[in-house]
């Protein structure tokens, strides 16, 4: 290309002026990507380190904090029944609404990218539409849809003989109600991410697999899912999260914001995020409260989104090198 | 790559898809495609009925005629009569926010996508971390930061800590990374512009279609956020939507049609947006996602 013969001297000294001005350049880079730095300092690491300073202290909020050692967490591992339920109804959603949640996305996906299917466009669209609503309208919507005597869905059940069920009032009932909503609000966003990732997956590949004789069980286990892996283990990563710290839909179902008593009969829908929301905020004057407290609970609940996004890691490559 | 999914489509359809088994996949998309709508349809229905019209068996299924009547009655003294300046909040907090995380995130992404600086690894990957710390877990320490910045009551909270954020950031990233050959910046560069002008001038424009599925992705997200500005705002004349709805819920003896009023103004407006650019937002959203 060019024409000119460089001596070394020559070579070397354009070298150096090249690098000076990717390096000037680069300062620009650092502006670029300093203000996500700065923020995430000031608004999200500095406060999660404050957070474990706190949690080692009993303090209102407004008085003088006291220094109280590791008696925040020996209380709540030992004498806090309330908590306990929490963090029970908490797991308990997770397992009975995010995990069958994940698996109809995934099914949904699934059919959806199988190519037999028309209106694609249609159906993503239907699927995902519940996600773009506020959770709190939604909570609204369907405190409607449960009612006991005239609710839609005891009028439903009601042609196949079901008895009416007091979806939000009985401690029964809530947690299911609570499941429902969630099902119905998360499956599409879910659905999308699976369908993004199996529409990533080269068609190529599937030629190939069928050109060497694979059925289609072959082709599901031994291409789709070893290429999905990583989005559904993204997925479940990021439900584990959310899951965790679950608050919206259950506040809007299990009694209101102005309540006293949150978590509806028997605190069957309380999450161990309203707790912690309500000991930080709401009463927070008992020895069971207040923002050390409440500080030690968001360090139990880091610890299990933690343990649990790490034993679905160990049991998904478990799965990996078996194959 | 056409031919390939047609006579993969084809080989298919001989296996398996028998009129039996299509029925069935249908019909099976069919009933969670009508269990997702439903509560939007009985939304609008219940919005235009009196409460002792809800009350009834059967439930009300077609549109009546007591949507004024609700409507007056929301922003009446003892519901919501500051529902419209809870409304502007809404909007004005979701608006700044999103320009806001559209210009921080696109500009970050385009650093990590587009310069080679030293540290730039490792400070991706410090980024993509913070992306598995449940945030909320901060919320009582955040409150105490809020407290002292003196921004309780305001809408700061609302709008700063999340302008450059990580999630936005990564997507701009890969998208970019993607779309802008490098031959663009360079032939800017060998016509003198300055490397905001490359950016803002040529990168932007270019990166249209990312910005716009972030952008809706970004205000549906602050529209619809609960609990932190359920937090900080205290007032009625600052509340947000969703704020100011959730006290709705907690008057006992609100007029159910009201109440659901109050949230199909909070639902119809996103859904129509979502609905008129779904097919752009979906696509925006996959690509964005994968990579």
């Amino acid at each position: 290309m060019a024409t000119t013969t460089f001596t070394v001297a020559e070579q070397k000294a354009q070298d150096r002026r090249t690098r000076r001005r990717e390096a000037k350049r680069n300062v620009w880079a650092y502006v670029f990507v300093a203000p996500f730095f700065f923020l995430y300092s000031v608004f999200g690491l500095f406060p999660l380190l404050y957070g474990v300073f706190l949690s080692f202290h009993q303090w209102d909020g407004i008085s003088k904090m006291k220094w109280v050692g590791l008696l925040n967490y020996v209380k709540l591992f030992t004498v806090d029944d309330v908590w306990w339920q929490a963090i029970y109804n908490t797991v308990w959603l997770f397992v009975v609404a995010t995990v069958p949640q994940l698996l109809l996305a995934l099914i949904l996906a699934f059919i959806i990218n199988s190519g037999y299917i028309r209106f694609k466009d249609f159906f993503r669209a239907a699927y995902f539409m519940p996600f773009v609503a506020s959770a709190v309208a939604v909570g609204i919507l369907f405190s409607s849809l449960f009612g006991l005597q005239y609710g839609m869905f005891n009028y439903f059940l009601s042609f196949f003989g079901v008895e009416k069920i007091d979806w939000l009032g009985s401690a029964l009932w809530l947690k299911p109600s609570i499941v429902l909503v969630t099902i119905w609000q998360w499956t599409g966003y879910s659905m999308i991410i699976f369908l993004a990732g199996l529409q990533s997956i080269n068609p190529e590949l599937y030629e190939a697999a069928r050109v060497d004789g694979a059925d289609t069980s072959d082709v599901f286990w031994k291409i789709t899912m070893p290429l999905m892996r990583p989005v559904i283990l993204f997925q479940v990563v990021t439900s584990i999260i959310g899951a965790m710290q679950n608050f919206d839909i259950p506040v809007m179902l299990a009694g209101g914001t102005q309540s006293s008593a949150p978590g509806g009969t028997d605190h069957a829908g309380l999450t161990a995020m309203m707790q912690l929301y309500w000991s930080a905020f709401k009463y927070n004057t008992g020895s069971k409260s207040g923002f050390g407290y409440a500080s030690a609970m968001s360090f139990i609940l880091f610890f299990m989104i933690v343990t649990f996004s790490y034993l679905y890691n160990r049991a998904n490559g478990r799965n990996l090198t078996e194959d | 790559m056409a031919t390939t999914t047609v006579s993969r489509n084809r080989r298919g359809r001989d296996r398996f898809a028998g009129p039996v088994v299509m029925t069935f996949l249908y019909a099976f998309l069919a009933v969670f495609a009508v269990a997702s709508a439903f509560p939007f349809y009985y939304m609008l229905v219940t919005a235009t009925y009196r409460t002792v019209d809800i009350l009834r068996i059967p439930p009300p299924i077609w549109f009546g005629s007591a949507l004024m009547q609700n409507y007056t009655q929301l922003l009446e003294k003892g519901s919501l009569p500051y529902f419209w300046t809870s409304v502007y909040n809404s909007v004005a907090i979701a608006a700044l926010h999103t320009i806001a995380v559209l210009f921080f995130c696109s500009l970050a992404g385009y650093g990590f996508a587009k310069f080679r600086f030293p540290g730039r690894d490792a400070m991706f990957t410090f980024l993509l971390a913070t992306l598995m710390v449940p945030g909320a877990l901060g919320l009582i320490p955040s409150f105490i930061v809020m407290r002292a910045l003196h921004w309780i009551e305001t809408w700061y909270p609302l709008i700063v800590p999340g302008m450059a954020n990580a999630f936005g950031i990564f997507w701009m990233r890969q998208y970019i990374e993607s779309a802008i050959p490098n031959e663009m910046m360079d032939a800017a560069r060998i016509d003198g512009a300055r490397e905001f002008r490359i950016f803002w001038a040529i990168i932007l424009p270019v990166i249209a279609p990312a910005l716009g599925a972030l952008a809706i992705l970004t205000f549906m997200g602050k529209w619809n956020e609960f609990q932190f500005p359920l937090l900080i705002l205290k007032d009625q004349m600052t509340y947000t939507l969703p704020v100011a709805l959730s006290t709705l819920r907690s008057l006992r003896g609100t007029e159910i049609g009201v109440q659901i009023l109050g949230s199909s103004i909070a639902i119809v407006p996103i859904l129509t947006v979502f609905v008129s650019a779904s097919r752009q937002f979906m696509s925006g959203l996959t690509a964005g996602a994968v990579k």
